[in-house]
């Protein structure tokens, strides 16, 4: 048996240490070690952006990090999204546009629209679609996922 | 909006509340199918055949036995022999016994302490196999000298003399084909492919399973229908259904893929062996991709006739799909709707289900139509283009209506396929001007929907509030549905009403959520069992009243008597009925069991304009305008959402996605990198207009809507092309290359 190795991090800004194998992704120590299991396996390959989550800020496919490289980062997922009672703007906006079906997909596209968003906050149609486009839904035919990220821009421009 | 239905006025229906489980679902704590771990839980993996064809010689897995860790290993000799039918095929294609039939065959599972010591177990699992001559192709496997894939698989169906790779034949028709071909001005024969193309749910298949030496367990998975997954694991294994257990997950997408079983009955065969600890299994995607169903290839001719002033006087056509290396391709739906849009006096169809070294094909959102669909749809769009006939004034003037007898038998009732058609003539997109490059495509499609077994009861707790217990997994906002349907039938908020999906221990048998059938038949269930729970409620207030029971009524969540004559009594809510009811005769519930034969099919019409760049081949969606009826949409929003997941899916099969078979016969784009599905920035908005012709079967009027969104988008998108080009393209998908083959072809 692989010796296992011990990292601590930072997930949602509460600090946090696992062991695991060398071999494991990011992805397999938040849903095994951590608990987290909001960000999703759909392929393991990179393709799909259901495991998104951002690390020190920037947004990757925690499929394609070993979970030893988050040693001394912060990790940030759909479960930091809210402030306690208070669901993101987003999060609001999915549910009132119908933005999910089945809903496999959308923990990813959160993180991932949060992170647009953070870079700009007044993104068009089509940059909301090319920074999307790394994440597959295949239920909704991206119509809705698309104006609700551009309604919760707005409110977030409104509100600041 | 006002109708003429079984119901007219509404106060819930046709609203778009938040769904009950949407902050479950964005903030990442709903629980799917791999979101579960349990204490001493072991973790399975699966040993695939890497051949296409080949006879199974050894397995040895001595290796893998003595690695540390490793509890576990399955094979054929773990189930038990003597099934036939159904039951067989689905053992057979969970696991292989003799041979292995296609690239990704299960052929042993091993389970162990933890994911990476079971997947390196399965890694020194030996097999030795004798590679077999096989066959990916549809029209190859029927043809003379191709291998055969199982001898005796055809049933009686089959004319003498075919193939044994032909197991099943379909013929229907009516009319004198001749005397309808000989009236037409314009007759155009053409032939057409498709390729197979995958469900591509987002989540993989996953399970907990577990099952001690008794044949007892309990399961834990991601399906459509739970008690399709207990009943095929229990004759899969050879228990007793209800000797098992099962809890359907949240399910992160299924489309008819997760309907059927494939590493479940694996993780109760290791569990058992294992002591009877839980297994937990997940899928890759590339074992996703080259064993779970895709839907079937096709092979189609079809001919059809018209006179000059836009009458199709004759049709046929033959449909031959293979769906893997099993019967089941569902080329005898194929052959039914073909030409099932239209008032066709002369009709003939054939359909051969053909074996090919693949893996066994699974239902695809009204699997089977889009495939005929297209070949049909794109006949009919040639034929208007030669004589300079509108495409849906020509849909119009042939449209099948209420009464019209339909190519496969039955007499339509109520149906919404003109109202589709004008309200797309209608709409601003059928009218948008076109540049260079640019073309308008127009198709309709149908789906017939399904009843099925269904059960569900509701219960009122103590502070009046409603329980909602159905056994249809929520796939896509049914949860919202049944919620509003309670609500109206109660006349209770929709905050009021809460719904679960019941494990197989709490209800009646259920059929999954498939067929298009959950907020049919789920939703007449949930608002018979309101109604039979209401009659309760009111003798609970007659009793009190000290008045008969039938002179009570309800009306907006309260108890009244019916007249003047039945006594002078204010109106007594359901809350206060609810907090007596211990004293009152005990808990209120009420239940409802039936297999609904009300159900009716859903029309649509779908417009899209493209444009293809003639560099390149490449073609991107410009405008896509869905119209479909949904009888009555309870929730409008989740209807626009199944038009536009439906119309997409279809998109991706008409223009990438494709199973790419090599000449190994092993699949050459297992992966989403490769099997390139609908990405945002591919896709415009996708416009809709829910038409409502009541469904007079559902007591508000639903059709369900799911399936037919994908089946007008192959024609639709091929007809538009062939206007932006000059060229009609039969095969799809219509790739870059394909297209761009198609330009520069000099021919027409």
């Amino acid at each position: 048996m692989t010796k296992r190795i011990h990292v601590s991090t930072e997930l949602n800004g509460d600090a946090v240490d696992f062991l695991c194998d060398p071999r494991e992704t990011l992805l397999d120590c938040l849903r095994d070690h951590l608990g987290a299991m909001g960000a999703k396996e759909g392929c393991g390959t990179g393709d799909c952006g259901a495991c998104s989550v951002t690390l020190d800020g920037r947004l990757v496919c925690s499929c394609l990090v070993l979970g030893v490289e988050a040693e001394g980062k912060q990790i940030g997922t759909v479960e930091g999204m809210a402030d306690g009672e208070s669901l993101h703007p987003l999060q609001r906006k999915f549910i009132e546009h119908a933005a999910l079906q089945c809903g496999i997909c959308t923990p990813g596209i959160l993180v991932a629209a949060k992170n647009l968003l953070e870079r700009n906050p007044d993104p068009s149609e089509t940059e909301v679609r090319y920074w999307l486009a790394g994440n597959l839904c295949r239920c909704t035919g991206y119509d809705k996922i698309v104006r609700a990220v551009m309604d919760a821009a707005t409110e977030m421009r409104e509100a600041s | 909006m006002a109708l003429d239905g079984p119901k007219t006025a509404y106060k819930y229906i046709g609203t778009t509340p938040d769904r009950p489980d949407g902050l479950d679902k964005v903030t990442g704590r709903a629980r799917y199918g791999a979101d579960i771990n349990v204490p001493g839980m072991l973790h399975g993996a699966v040993v695939r055949s890497p051949h296409a064809h080949a006879r199974i010689l050894k397995i040895d897995a001595t290796k893998a036995l003595a690695m540390e860790g490793v509890k576990a290993v399955v094979t054929r000799a773990d189930f038990p022999d003597g099934l036939d039918g159904e039951d067989w095929n689905l053992q057979e294609n969970c696991m292989a016994g003799e041979k292995a039939l296609y690239d990704g065959h299960a052929v042993a599972a091993v389970a162990a302490t933890s994911p990476l010591i079971a997947r390196d177990a399965a890694k020194a699992i030996v097999v030795d196999y004798e590679p077999l001559p096989h066959v990916t192709d549809v029209d190859a496997a029927m043809a003379e000298g191709a291998p055969v894939i199982r001898d005796g698989a055809a049933d009686f169906s089959v004319p003498e003399g075919m193939h044994p790779n032909v197991v099943r034949y379909f013929e229907s028709g009516r009319g004198e084909l001749e005397k309808g071909f000989a009236e037409a001005d314009l007759v155009i024969e053409k032939s057409f492919t498709t390729e197979a193309a995958h469900q591509g749910y987002i989540e993989p298949q996953a399970c907990l399973g577990q099952m001690g030496a008794d044949g007892r367990g309990e399961m834990w998975v991601t399906t459509q229908g739970h008690w399709f997954v207990r009943r095929m694991s229990a004759a899969i294994l050879g228990t007793e259904a209800t000797g098992l257990r099962v809890t359907p997950s949240e399910i992160g997408g299924g489309f008819g893929g997760k309907t059927t079983v494939f590493i479940e009955p694996l993780s109760l065969a290791l569990s058992r062996k294992a002591g009877g600890k839980p297994v937990k299994m997940v899928m890759t995607r590339g074992e996703v991709l080259r064993a779970t169903g895709p839907t079937a290839s096709a092979s189609m001719d079809v001919k059809m006739g018209i006179t000059k002033d836009g009458r199709i006087t004759a049709a046929s056509g033959t449909f031959r799909m293979q769906g893997g290396a099993f019967p089941g391709a569902p080329v005898d739906v194929t052959t039914m709707l073909a030409f099932g849009n239209y008032d066709i006096e002369h009709v003939h169809q054939v359909g051969y289900d053909v074996l090919a070294n693949r893996p066994k094909q699974a239902a695809y959102r009204a699997p089977g139509a889009p495939m005929a669909a297209f070949a049909t749809e794109s006949v009919l769009d040639e034929l208007c283009r030669k004589l300079g006939l509108d495409p849906i004034d020509t849909r119009l003037k042939n449209a099948a209506r209420e009464g019209t007898r339909a190519t496969f038998g039955p007499k339509y009732g109520p149906i919404g396929l003109v109202e589709t058609l004008e309200a797309a003539k209608a709409h601003a997109n059928y009218h948008a001007p076109l540049g260079p490059n640019q073309g308008r495509g127009v198709a309709s499609g149908y789906w017939m929907n399904h009843g099925g077994e269904t059960s569900a009861s509701v219960a009122i707790s103590e502070d009046g509030t409603v329980t909602v217990s159905i056994g249809t997994p929520d796939i896509g906002g049914s949860r919202a549905s049944m919620a509003l349907m309670a609500a109206e039938a109660f006349g209770v908020a929709y905050e009021n009403v809460r719904v679960n999906i019941s494990d197989t221990g709490a209800l009646g048998v259920n059929e999954p959520t498939h067929g298009s059938r959950a907020t049919f038949a789920s939703g007449l269930a949930t608002i018979r069992a309101a109604e039979d729970c209401i009659t309760k409620l009111c003798k609970r207030a007659a009793d009190k009243w000290g008045i008969d029971a039938e002179a009570v009524t309800w009306e907006d969540g309260c108890a009244k008597p019916s007249g003047p004559n039945a006594g002078e009594f204010p109106p007594m809510p359901i809350a206060e009925i609810a907090a007596e009811m211990g004293e009152t005769g005990g808990p209120i519930s009420g239940h409802f069991e039936d297999t609904p034969a009300g159900f009716s099919g859903s029309f649509g019409t779908h417009v899209v304009d493209v444009e293809v760049d003639p560099e390149t081949g490449r073609t991107t969606i410009l405008r896509y305008l869905v119209v479909q009826d949904a009888g009555k949409a309870i929730h409008p929003a989740y209807v626009e959402g199944q038009f536009q997941g439906g119309a997409v899916q279809g998109i991706g099969w008409t223009l990438n996605e494709e199973y790419i078979y090599g000449q190994d016969g092993r699949l050459q784009n297992a992966g989403f990198l490769d099997y390139r599905v609908p990405v945002a920035s591919d896709l415009p908005m996708i416009d809709t207009v829910i038409v409502e012709v009541p469904n007079p079967g559902h007591p508000y009027g639903v059709r369900g809507v799911g399936e037919t969104g994908i089946t007008p988008p192959l024609p639709a998108i091929a007809n538009a092309v062939r206007e932006a080009t000059g060229k009609r393209i039969t095969d799809l998908p219509l790739r870059p290359s394909r297209v761009l083959a198609a330009i520069r072809d000099k021919g027409d």
